[in-house]
């Protein structure tokens, strides 16, 4: 498949923005049950919400670019019933505005309590409505991840797998985001995000190394053979019917060399995974610091960048039997 | 889906028969480009990498090594799937399958040209138009198909009233008698890629062995009671002669 790039961009930023939110919400959580020591005031989680609104939106911003006729967009929202794309196309404003009311109700320090529990820990309005955007964050992942996984022919997107590095690679470019943001403003959770980033991080790295040996031996259940419907051992196209080019031509193939996608496959593994992993490891170790951390987000997202273009390029359609030789 | 439609109308394509002339590429481009499906752009078309829409190709195959080989020709457009993947999977609803006749087409004041449809469809079946910024795909001629104001006999896709060989049939594949499923039974009719369970509308019709069986007593000639073979002699040529005398 040719790598997208408005997609690319959309699925990276809005990844980073879930994952942003998502932290912030687990850091509100730690701090509720008690976990960790010192309490940051509304102000925080505000802007931590404009931060993780900003990504989203960027990325809402991208997600147009790749529409013909942008201004008919509101349509795309109609057949949630049948596609996971209009299903995204739902949960991506559902996330937004589940993102601008925590960040509200942290602003206006507006937090009434809902429910007292046994153990006299209390569930505020904030609390509840990062809930709700947790699981907003966690169904547009899952939207996001299905736009390529119910695919059944594009064999290298369908799987589990696509759906679970989306979560994981979002989240912790997320994770990143939210730690290099807590270390700007001094923040006790700063060490809490950094750790959560390194465990997805790994997670990450092992779910992706699993879809490539995945993908390096997968056996594709179409052949010329079955595209032709001529069951002869040496079949072979001499011509694809025309010389000009084509939509098929463009929309199908990508345009680099298998030389270019084993060079920014191992440009992703290194940038998008194992600096951070050691940069996150090493800051633990002796003490983390805002310029380190942003150091890592800066590596990793274009290593996350590299990483969806793999995505595509890797991801062979059926449809490319049919154009094999010019003539 | 299937279970929802009135009929299927669909073609047959007879790989026997197609001789890979592109005449159904050229009357489908001229018909479409013109009619309620078009325009089917080209850009560029007398520059450098020119490059277009299509709805429909004759692409070559090979079978075979030299000198025992067969060439195949394949005429390849959208399928009207019994299932499509291509319409659920839009998120506008403008890609639809009519339920009155099978006929998978898109709503071009609906479509946002998001390309997502074209991903779905494992055939490569859809092409997307630059210009008008939609998607485009075959429409089995639908607008030549109920044109009323034409003779019933011409009443069909523009690709098969242009087939000089009789290879492509249209018709509805869901009625049992019609020349189209009769053709699908009779000769083998098969879909393509049925791994995916698409139920292709349309079926191909697979290549046969032409056998003649000459039997000896055609080799004799029944008009020879001399049982004479051989070359006829000659007519003297300075004898004198006439056309009904001399009939070799």
């Amino acid at each position: 498949m040719k790598p997208a790039f408005s997609v690319i961009f959309l699925t990276t930023l809005i990844g980073a923005g879930q994952g942003l939110f998502m932290a912030l919400v687990t850091g509100q959580f730690y701090w509720v049950i008690g976990a960790t020591k010192g309490q940051d005031d509304g102000s925080f989680y505000a802007y931590g919400s404009l931060l993780a609104l900003v990504f989203l939106g960027f990325g809402l911003i991208a997600s147009f670019f790749h529409l013909a006729h942008p201004e008919r967009a509101w349509r795309a929202a109609s057949q949630w019933r049948t596609s996971w794309l209009s299903r995204e196309v739902i949960a991506l404003p559902a996330m937004m505005g589940a993102v601008v009311l925590y960040g509200g109700l942290h602003w206006l320090e507006w937090r009434p309590e809902l429910m007292t529990f046994g153990n006299l820990k209390v569930l505020d309005l904030s609390m509840a409505m990062g809930y709700l955007g947790v699981i907003a964050a966690i169904a547009l992942f899952v939207c996001t991840g299905m736009v390529y996984a119910c695919m059944k022919f594009i064999q290298e997107w369908a799987s589990p797998l696509t759906v679970l590095n989306y979560a994981l690679m979002g989240s912790s470019s997320g994770f990143v985001l939210a730690a290099t943001y807590a270390a700007v403003l001094g923040s006790p959770l700063t060490d809490f995000f950094t750790s959560g980033a390194l465990v997805l991080t790994v997670l990450a790295l092992i779910g992706r190394l699993t879809s490539l040996w995945r993908n390096g031996r997968i056996k594709h259940l179409s052949s010329l053979q079955t595209a032709v419907g001529m069951h002869h051992r040496n079949l072979r196209q001499i011509s694809r019917g025309f010389t000009a080019g084509s939509f098929n031509l463009k929309e199908f193939f990508h345009p680099g060399g298998p030389g270019l996608v084993r060079l920014l496959k191992t440009v992703f593994l290194i940038a998008a995974f194992l600096v951070p992993i050691l940069l996150l490891g090493f800051g633990l170790a002796s003490g983390v610091s805002a310029g380190l951390l942003g150091l890592t987000f800066i590596i990793q997202y274009p290593g996350l960048l590299a990483e969806r273009w793999v995505f595509f390029a890797e991801a062979s359609h059926p449809q490319n039997l049919y154009y094999q030789k010019v003539a | 889906m299937s279970d929802t439609i009135a009929r299927q109308l669909a073609l047959v394509i007879d790989l026997n028969t197609c001789v890979g002339c592109h005449a159904c590429v050229t009357s489908c481009k001229e018909w479409n480009t013109s009619g309620w499906a078009g325009s089917m752009t080209d850009t560029n078309p007398y520059g450098k990498d020119p490059s277009g829409v299509f709805f429909n190709r004759v692409q070559t195959y090979e079978a075979g090594t030299f000198p025992n080989t067969e060439t195949i020709h394949f005429p390849k457009s959208c399928l009207h799937c019994e299932d499509p993947p291509c319409v659920p999977v839009c998120p506008t609803g403008a890609s639809y399958k009519r339920p009155e006749d099978g006929i998978v087409l898109v709503d071009y004041d609906k479509c946002i040209g998001c390309k997502y449809c074209s991903w779905a469809c494992p055939y490569g079946a859809r092409e997307f138009d630059e210009e008008s910024g939609v998607m485009k795909k075959c429409t089995l001629c639908v607008d030549r198909i109920y044109d009323e104001s034409l003779a019933p006999d011409r009443r069909k896709p523009a690709c098969v009233l242009a087939c000089p060989a009789g290879a492509r049939l249209f018709g509805d594949v869901t009625d049992p008698d019609s020349e189209v499923s009769v053709a699908i039974r009779e000769e083998g009719g098969y879909q393509l890629m049925p791994e995916w369970g698409t139920k292709p509308g349309n079926q191909y019709l697979p290549r046969r062995k032409s056998k003649r069986v000459i039997h000896d007593d055609e080799l004799v000639r029944a008009d020879n009671p001399l049982k004479k073979e051989g070359p006829l002699p000659k007519v003297d040529p300075t004898a004198p002669s006439l056309d009904d005398v001399t009939s070799w």
